[in-house]
């Protein structure tokens, strides 16, 4: 009943500065934060750089700028996402391919660069193995790439379907399905047969109490039981499906399905929305506002009452619009917001004793 | 490329008798939209006409808002206008020249001007496809 009793607040805990451009995307290194090694995530910019970030000592804000990753995206890189052991970071940028990167040693270098997208890559998402890669493009498909020994990566399945631009795609959190959200206002959601051949097997748009408009982000609860999904028609949506549902064949699958939709909290543009270990929903808008929701525990028997409320709301976060929120993955509740202002914002959640 | 131009034979309206303003618009001072009227003026991808005399935009379709530092442009171009989305663009790149960054621009054709309105609209109101277009182009000359 924490969140009904309490009251809460987003502590700044720290402004990093560095960027020279918008920055578009974070990743939090899935492997860090935890056993007493330094929390590190990386930020991606219009500066065509990445810079990576690594908190320096237990003092709370001492975040530090450990490397800048140049001289490769020839254009904007719009976002990042770390291989699950955490020793591969893969880029997305403009200029239509993706980086992989390796650490060696405290220094970056890319040893691979994948090619094949017509024009900008927008996103990339790790599976939960790390054996598959998938990216996605303004020219609507979707590419699915297996890691090779010696870390080659080759070619799987270039899915098509989606009508439009393609914004974002995200591996399910433990079974080998994978989502990607598109300007064409639809998610869809892809698995292949068993024997490598990848398909559509769900569209979720208007008809199933989809968006209205560009679906920017989507993000699962740790269960993988549901997703949220946020938008340009200014709401977000809770997504479910039943924890039995099988991989592929129309047999075992059992669909997504609309649960609930929150609107009337954005007047802008949201562009980033990310549910954290615990349940904790945040958003990143076009207002400059980070919004919190939670799920709403005082029914009061209400049979309609809001499955979802909003916990807080924290107007001019940034100076302009804010493109990306990530919880952090370790133990405290801590949150990276990455703006048009060129900075990103360390945040805590944190209750106010009154 | 296309041969030849969309709108050849345009129709040529008197340019009205404005008196100078500053070109500072970086201060404090409320933003007015007879200065973004002015600024925009100039912008146009085929003729040497000014938007102004194409009609492209009037006085009235600018709105400003100083207090959420949001401005909001409405054009209007010729019903079938492949280069809807290129006037566009050169609309929001002279504005964030002129304006503090911090300012929210929404962009849109003029309600019954374009055949394919919506689609327009929502290109030009996507910030992603803008700076892809943006960084593809050089706009950097106007």
């Amino acid at each position: 009943m924490e969140f009904v009793d309490g009251r809460f607040e987003l502590r700044e805990i720290q402004k990093l500065e560095g960027h020279t451009d918008r920055v578009w995307s974070l990743a939090w290194n899935p492997a860090t934060g935890v056993d007493g090694i330094p929390s590190v995530f990386a930020s991606c910019s219009g500066d065509k750089t990445v810079r990576i970030w690594e908190q320096s000592s237990s003092t709370s804000s001492s975040w530090l700028c450990k490397a800048v990753l140049e001289d490769t995206h020839t254009r904007t890189v719009r976002s990042c996402s770390w291989s699950p052991s955490g020793k591969l970071l893969a880029t997305a940028s403009f200029d239509a391919t993706t980086a992989i990167w390796e650490n060696v040693g405290g220094d970056f270098e890319c040893i691979s660069t994948l090619e094949g997208h017509e024009n900008e890559v927008k996103s990339i998402s790790w599976n939960a193995s790390g054996s598959l890669l998938a990216t996605c493009s303004r020219d609507k498909t979707v590419w699915i790439w297996e890691v090779q020994v010696g870390s080659e990566f080759d070619c799987v399945a270039v899915l098509t379907g989606h009508t439009q631009d393609v914004k974002m795609v995200q591996w399910h959190p433990t079974m080998d399905i994978l989502f990607s959200c598109s300007y064409d206002n639809t998610i869809k959601v892809w698995a292949d047969d068993g024997e490598d051949e990848w398909s559509c097997i769900q569209t979720l748009g208007e008809p199933n109490n989809g968006h209205s408009s560009t679906v920017w982000a989507l993000s699962f609860d740790a269960s993988g039981d549901k997703m949220v999904t946020c938008s340009d028609d200014l709401t977000l949506k809770i997504w479910g499906t039943d924890s039995t549902m099988q991989p592929a064949d129309t047999d075992g699958f059992a669909p997504w399905r609309h649960l609930y939709t929150i609107s009337g909290y954005h007047d802008r543009t949201i562009f980033s929305v990310h549910w954290s270990r615990e349940g904790i929903i945040a958003s990143g808008a076009a207002d400059d506002a980070i919004r919190i929701f939670v799920e709403n525990e005082e029914k009061d028997g209400l049979v309609d009452g809001p499955l979802y409320k909003l916990l807080l709301k924290e107007e001019k976060a940034h100076d302009m619009d804010i493109n990306s929120v990530q919880w952090s993955p370790g133990e405290k509740r801590l949150l990276a917001s990455a703006s048009d202002d060129g900075t990103i914002k360390m945040w805590e959640l944190a209750s106010v004793s009154c | 490329m296309t041969l030849g131009l969309i709108n050849a034979n345009p129709v040529v309206h008197a340019k009205k008798e404005r008196v100078a303003r500053t070109e500072d618009l970086h201060g404090d001072e409320a933003v007015d939209p007879l200065e973004i009227y002015d600024i925009l003026l100039s912008v146009d991808p085929e003729h040497p006409y000014s938007l102004e005399q194409l009609s492209v935009l009037s006085e009235e379709s600018i709105t400003v808002d100083d207090k959420l530092g949001r401005i909001l442009i409405t054009f209007i171009t010729v019903q079938h206008c492949s280069k809807a989305t290129v006037i566009g663009l050169c609309l929001i790149v002279k504005l964030k020249h002129y304006f503090p960054p911090h300012y929210k621009v929404d962009i849109k054709v003029s309600p019954g001007s374009h055949a394919n309105e919506e689609s327009v609209n929502k290109q030009l109101n996507d910030k992603e496809r803008v700076a892809a277009a943006l960084e593809n182009q050089t706009f950097a000359n106007l």
